[in-house]
């Protein structure tokens, strides 16, 4: 017997092409008079507003103020400077070079941590013996506070008395005589070795999760078919697991011009200002040098940056990721 | 079931929103009617000098009826972030710390520090010269309570291993002396140079040897750089820098943070020498298993005489440590500090090793040899500078910090060490 009133979200599969347009979902909760149905939504919404407000709109909207005056973070801020703090900060070659190393993380991450990654999902997709024990260990750098992460590697790469430079000389070879992290030219990369120990796991765990959603069918298709195992990843795996890379592409993008502990702990924006960054800067000249207004200023340009580089990535990248689900 | 969730969220906020105000409130007044209860912070947090203070406190309230002194015992680093804080607030404490010199003056500035130069004229008559770092435009607005200068120390066994005899005098005989420590197998020096003012503080002290007293004094008023001792003394630290005297990695090493921070490196008997504050020996004290730090084997020495300077071989680079009364404060927070400058005070101050008292009277209470020495050094200089960095406040000291650093990284000249300061100071006018 059938019953016409039957859900039939349920039986989606097409049958014979006359799938119903419009497929009748469980009846919503009643919804009561426009007033009702108004005073519910603010009685749900205003908490979330109102820490919104607090903690977040607030805060940067005090940033802002900030940055057109000369303040040394207490008294009354009344020494109005117009853009002169913005003039300084685009100016001062400390903060182009941090930019600068901003840019070169976003893009060194995307050049090596991406692909290294990949490879190492790939490979731990397949059945191979002590997988789960490899997974963990692989994540467990990402598990680790960040803090305590960036304190272990910087003991780690003490010179002389360092671990590191102790396997190094043990091999035969000359560690740089300041270390790793005191040569200006070797600091930067150090500081990117250590990041990518710490977020690889974070790849390799969302890459093997994508992998999780490639029907499985697909692949036992092509085997049929008599495809080699790289040509299954290079024609399967990879392009279907495209949303999340993109994904990872963006919150390792936000997350390199964010950069600011392992820098902070490792070398303190130094040596020589060879590491500094954009959120390492704005410290030092808030806090550190009570610039609050010069800090103020770097703050606003960081977050004019990062929400330039997230449009365009939403427009250009991600927009076919969402265009392709709905 | 969904929106019985996320009921239960919204409820979860407005609990923890809750928890934020009632959080919020325990700051209200707490005193009984009639008496008065005095904040104040310090830097003392561990023995003996946590417990002296506590002493100290409940021996005036004995003396006083009425009055309430509430102790918040704290880190330096964590009393300076809270320092900050409060200052941003408008809400400080009663009695603080001040370092005296540009900070002093934002302060000031801001009309949050309390004028005591006639309420405490009588202890200001008896510091004498050592209150002109808190002094602004004739008027005394803190009274320091320890006052140090700053010296190398050095390790007596690692200067006998080297054959060395005697301490240098002359940049010369240090270099002689570094030679002699390299040949032997030892790292002569340790700088900080990750946290930047221990580097700095090199150029102070050759500024200070190069520049006469008249030309810093004035440097201090007018923030007029132009004066070329300032570029000489960048040179004369590139030329001890040229000998290659300090621990590798010096920089990105920290001050004072473990067994290979400069101190640590200098307590564990790593390296031979590091130029340091009065306040080394404690320091080292904290970075050694034992507790002892260098113990019997600590040496000081004065900063050598540059060749041709024209600064006293003698002046000395330094600083110090002050009660400052907010402006908010009641009189008897005034009377208080009057109380912790009294030779009483200061004499228990002194025999505990908590610092290098300013009332005269104490003097003979000190200990320590080395830190006694370093005593003798302070009173016997005809001028002590006040580190640059305070002297000019966090703004000009911090672009001067950060240049120097360049300097020790091989990455700045002299000269730049000089226009950035300068440029720095410009800003400020």
């Amino acid at each position: 017997m059938i019953d016409e009133d039957v859900d039939t979200s349920t039986a989606s599969a097409p049958l014979g092409g006359a799938t119903p347009r419009a497929v009748r979902r469980v009846a919503p909760r009643p919804v009561g008079s426009g007033w009702r149905q108004r005073l519910e939504i603010a009685f749900f919404v205003t908490p979330a507003l109102a820490l919104m407000t607090v903690f977040v709109v607030w805060p940067v909207v005090a940033a802002v103020r900030m940055s057109f005056y000369r303040w040394k973070g207490f008294g009354p801020m009344d020494d109005f400077i117009g853009i002169d703090n913005y003039r300084y900060v685009l100016t001062d070659e400390v903060f182009t070079d941090a930019v600068t190393h901003n840019f070169i993380i976003v893009f060194a991450s995307i050049v090596i941590q991406l692909p290294l990654g990949l490879a190492v999902a790939l490979l731990l997709d397949r059945k191979i013996r002590g997988r789960g024990l490899i997974r963990t260990i692989v994540f467990v750098p990402y598990v680790v506070a960040e803090v305590i992460a960036g304190v272990v590697w910087y003991q780690l790469l003490q010179p002389e008395s360092g671990v590191i430079d102790g396997l190094i000389s043990a091999v035969g070879l000359t560690p740089p005589e300041q270390g790793f992290l005191g040569t200006p030219n070797l600091a930067l990369a150090t500081v990117f070795v250590v990041l990518t120990w710490k977020y690889l796991g974070l790849a390799i765990l969302l890459f093997l999760a994508g992998l999780q959603g490639v029907p499985t069918d697909l692949y036992e298709a092509a085997q049929l078919d008599g495809a080699s195992w790289w040509q299954v990843q290079r024609r399967i795996a990879i392009p279907l697991l495209g949303p999340t890379i993109r994904t990872w592409c963006f919150l390792s993008m936000i997350g390199s011009l964010q950069l600011f502990d392992m820098v902070w702990i490792l070398t303190g924006g130094g040596p020589a200002n060879a590491t500094t960054t954009m959120a390492t800067y704005l410290v030092n000249q808030g806090t550190g040098r009570h610039n609050y207004g010069i800090a103020g200023a770097a703050s606003v340009i960081l977050f004019v940056i990062g929400f330039l580089m997230a449009l365009v990535y939403q427009v250009f990248v991600l927009r076919r990721d969402t265009a392709v689900e709905r | 079931m969904r929106s019985k969730t996320r009921s239960a969220a919204i409820a979860a906020i407005c609990a923890g929103v809750l928890a934020f105000a009632a959080c919020g409130s325990d700051d209200s007044s707490d005193e009984s009617g009639g008496s008065t209860t005095i904040t104040w912070w310090h830097n003392s947090n561990n023995q003996p000098g946590m417990g002296y203070y506590e002493q100290v406190a409940k021996d005036y309230e004995a003396d006083h009826p009425g009055v309430k002194i509430k102790i918040s015992a704290m880190a330096h680093e964590d009393m300076v972030d809270k320092l900050d804080a409060a200052f941003q607030s408008g809400d400080i404490p009663d009695i603080y710390m001040e370092r005296g010199g540009g900070e002093l003056a934002d302060h000031v500035d801001a009309g949050m520090v309390k004028d005591i130069s006639d309420s405490a004229s009588e202890e200001i008559g008896k510091i004498g010269g050592s209150v002109g770092g808190w002094q602004i435009d004739g008027k005394t607005y803190a009274l320091p309570f320890s006052l140090g200068v700053v010296g190398v120390w050095y390790n007596t066994e690692l200067f006998d291993q080297a054959g060395i005899t005697a301490p240098p005098t002359t940049m010369d005989e240090w270099f002689d002396d570094i030679a002699k420590l390299k040949d032997a197998g030892i790292t002569p020096m340790s700088v900080g140079a990750g946290d930047k003012w221990p580097a700095a503080h090199y150029w102070y002290y050759t500024a200070l040897r190069e520049c006469p007293e008249d030309v810093l004094k004035d440097a201090v008023t007018s923030l007029d750089f132009s004066d070329p001792c300032f570029v000489k003394a960048g040179d004369d630290v590139k030329a001890l820098l040229a000998t290659d005297p300090f621990n590798k990695g010096f920089l990105t090493t920290k001050a004072q943070e473990g067994a290979t921070s400069a101190s640590g490196l200098l307590a564990t008997g790593k390296v031979a020498m590091e130029m340091q504050g009065h306040w080394e020996p404690g320091v080292m004290q904290g970075l050694t298993d034992d507790g002892k730090g260098l113990g019997d084997k600590t040496g000081w020495f004065p900063f050598p005489a540059v060749d041709g300077g024209q600064g006293d071989p003698a002046d000395a680079l330094g600083g110090g440590d002050a009660w400052a009364v907010s402006e908010k404060a009641p009189d008897e927070a005034v009377d208080f500090v009057k109380y912790l400058l009294s030779d009483k005070v200061q004499e228990g101050f002194a025999s505990n090793d908590m610092g290098l008292p300013t009332n005269p009277a104490a003097n003979g209470s000190v200990k320590d040899p080395a830190l006694a020495g370093v005593l003798k050094a302070r009173d016997d200089a005809p001028f002590v500078q006040l580190y640059f960095d305070t002297a000019f406040g966090a703004s000009i000291g911090g672009a001067m910090n950060d240049e120097i650093a360049l300097l020790f990284a091989g990455d700045a000249s002299p000269q730049d060490v000089v226009d950035t300061t300068q440029q720095a100071a410009d800003a400020e006018k």
